[in-house]
């Protein structure tokens, strides 16, 4: 008999993830803009999961990783080489630093110092990149680089077929590692971190080390994600270090799901989705979806709304 | 020297601003553990009611800031008596989640009612001139900003530190289970300090319309500064939000006279070190 609690094997939810991609990929041949959206989103949304909902650490800075990521990316593919695959893992491991450098600090404090520390490093780094116009481009943006063929072989085309790809090849990677680490005993421990620090720092579990490994982690897949917007939109704006990006993200993991990683890709295709429908009509007509979505999200949790239905099922 | 006294009087004004929004906010965090980010909807509501009232129904200035503060006040009552008070046990994730979309929906209702521009307070006579006081001349609206300030601080301190009510508000703040055992009606003092942060916060928006231009997406862009003057005042501290406020005000105006160019980052290296000195607050117990 087995009673081993049954565990999805790691590449089940990438599997999905890159089979619905592909599928999209082949159905939607023009919004493959937006599908290379919705890729990058949800790699940044998966990022700030293993932070929020693993980690169980309020932050709304997730747009200090994302956009260090970003404007690392761009400036090395404007001033030192072109290659995607480069500029990614040079984008990966800024997003990493400034995680790494930033979490030293802010991880010694929790909840409410917390949440306000996260915004003011992002809008440290908003400030700084606002003012070193020499390298960032200050309000105009970061333009003028476009990535070099992938693999020397596959250039990036106007209607973006290279670009979707691509930025569901990365994602459905993102989701393998983020699987993997979460499962494994060092994941279980941030976990456990989670549930009750007290109890894991008297088990002999060091915190703050296991917290930063965490954050660290999840700053290089939102470098990761950096990197892709700015590869695939070819300009990076300052927007991309704002309060918006953070805020917009946690909303779409509340959305989606705290705490499952399936719940960050469901989250950012969601919110995608809406946003892409309702703002082309009037973009204040946005918020009123988006807010109206979440107050209702609040009172009624799907969760427990999933719940009821089954019951009511069951019932019947 | 008199660069350094416009500087001393903006920064103050800026503070005082900063101040009579951000109390209503501390009390909410420190007295029901309750993050509410749509508080800068009712600075908002409050700058809008004034403005349309004077504006386009011509009433006297006053009368329509009165107008104001009660309608924000009573907007206050009204939400936190229907919707808000369920969700004081959630987690503070749901809290954020919920008032953020509030002040989503807020933002577009406001833009549907009344437009996206910049709306305008028309100041009354007595409020548009300068006022000499003997050794300097000032705008008889900063004054008026520096006054209703302190009068806010010092009538909040007294009202938490001498009078029945502030006495169960305290009580209420301690020990939440033996205040209700006691026969304090903790629901009533609930709502009615949320009220009087809301109508407080209506205030704010009517006094900082000049450094604060009144539009739709008012209630976030400014809801960031409020929420870091609770963080480092210390939630709760009514004295603590008003040494922050000043601080940060003077702190933030330094900045735009000398150094505009770097944008807010002095404002928020100052809060960072600040938090990372005090992690629960200038003046936290």
């Amino acid at each position: 008999m087995n009673t081993a609690p049954r565990v999805a094997p790691p590449w089940r939810l990438p599997a999905i993830v890159a089979a619905a991609g592909i599928a999209a990929w082949f159905a939607l041949p023009d919004q493959l803009g937006l599908l290379t959206r919705l890729f990058t989103t949800a790699l940044l949304v998966l990022s700030l999961d293993l932070v929020v909902g693993v980690a169980g650490l309020a932050t709304l800075g997730q747009a200090a990783l994302f956009g260090t990521g970003a404007y690392a990316a761009g400036i090395f593919a404007l001033r030192v080489m072109p290659d995607p695959l480069v500029g990614l893992a040079i984008g990966v491991a800024a997003g990493a630093c400034v995680a790494l450098a930033s979490g030293a600090f802010l991880l010694r404090y929790r909840g409410f110092t917390l949440l306000m520390l996260t915004v003011a490093v992002a809008q440290i780094l908003y400030s700084l990149a606002s003012k070193a116009r020499d390298w960032t481009g200050g309000d105009d943006g970061l333009s003028g680089f476009s990535p070099g063929p992938l693999l020397g072989r596959f250039a990036f085309d106007l209607e973006g077929r290279t670009a979707a790809l691509y930025a569901l090849t990365v994602l459905v990677l993102g989701l393998y590692v983020a699987r993997r680490v979460v499962d494994s005993p060092f994941g279980l421990a941030v976990r456990g971190i989670h549930e009750n620090r007290a109890r894991m720092a008297a088990l002999g579990t060091p915190v703050f080390t296991r917290l930063l490994a965490m954050y660290t982690l999840s700053g290089a897949l939102a470098g990761a994600a950096g990197a892709l917007s700015a590869q695939t939109n070819a300009i990076v704006g300052l927007d991309s270090l704002g309060f918006a990006v953070s805020a917009e993200a946690l909303v779409m993991l509340v959305l989606g799901g705290v705490g499952r990683l399936s719940g960050a890709v469901i989250g950012a295709a969601v919110f995608t989705w809406l946003h892409h429908t309702a703002a082309s009509i009037n973009p204040y007509h946005w918020l009123f979806v988006i807010g109206g979505a979440l107050m209702v999200v609040v009172l009624m949790p799907p969760a427990k709304v999933w719940a009821w239905l089954k019951s009511r099922k069951a019932a019947s | 020297m008199a660069v350094l006294a416009n500087l001393l009087v903006d920064g103050l004004a800026y503070g005082m601003v900063l101040f009579v929004i951000a109390v209503g906010l501390s009390i909410t965090l420190g007295l029901m553990r309750f993050v509410n980010l749509a508080h800068g909807a009712f600075a908002m509501i409050g700058g809008y009611v004034t403005a349309l009232l004077a504006r386009e129904a011509l009433w006297n200035f006053w009368l329509a800031l009165t107008a104001a503060l009660v309608l924000t006040g009573l907007l206050g009552a009204l939400l936190e008596a229907l919707v808000l008070r369920h969700l004081y046990r959630r987690s503070e994730l749901e809290q954020v989640l919920f008032t953020i979309g509030l002040a989503f929906f807020l933002i577009a209702t406001t833009n549907a009612l009344a437009g996206p521009q910049v709306q305008l307070i028309p100041l009354p006579p007595e409020l548009a001139g300068s006022v000499d006081l003997g050794f300097r001349t000032l705008p008889a609206q900063r004054l008026l900003v520096l006054g209703a300030g302190l009068l806010v601080a010092a009538g909040a301190a007294y009202t938490v530190t001498r009078t029945r009510f502030g006495v169960w508000l305290r009580a209420a703040v301690d020990h939440p289970d033996a205040a209700s055992a006691l026969g304090i009606p903790i629901r009533r003092v609930q709502c009615a300090s949320f009220a009087a942060g809301a109508a407080l916060a209506g205030l704010g928006g009517v006094l900082g319309a000049e450094l604060m231009p009144l539009e739709p997406y008012y209630a976030l862009k400014y809801l960031v500064l409020v929420l870091v003057v609770v963080a480092v005042g210390g939630m709760g501290s009514i004295a603590g939000s008003l040494v922050a406020a000043v601080a940060l005000g003077l702190v933030e105006t330094a900045s735009k006279y000398f150094a505009s160019q770097w944008g807010s980052l002095f404002f928020f290296a100052a809060m960072a070190l600040l938090l990372a000195w005090r992690p629960n607050g200038l003046l936290k117990r």
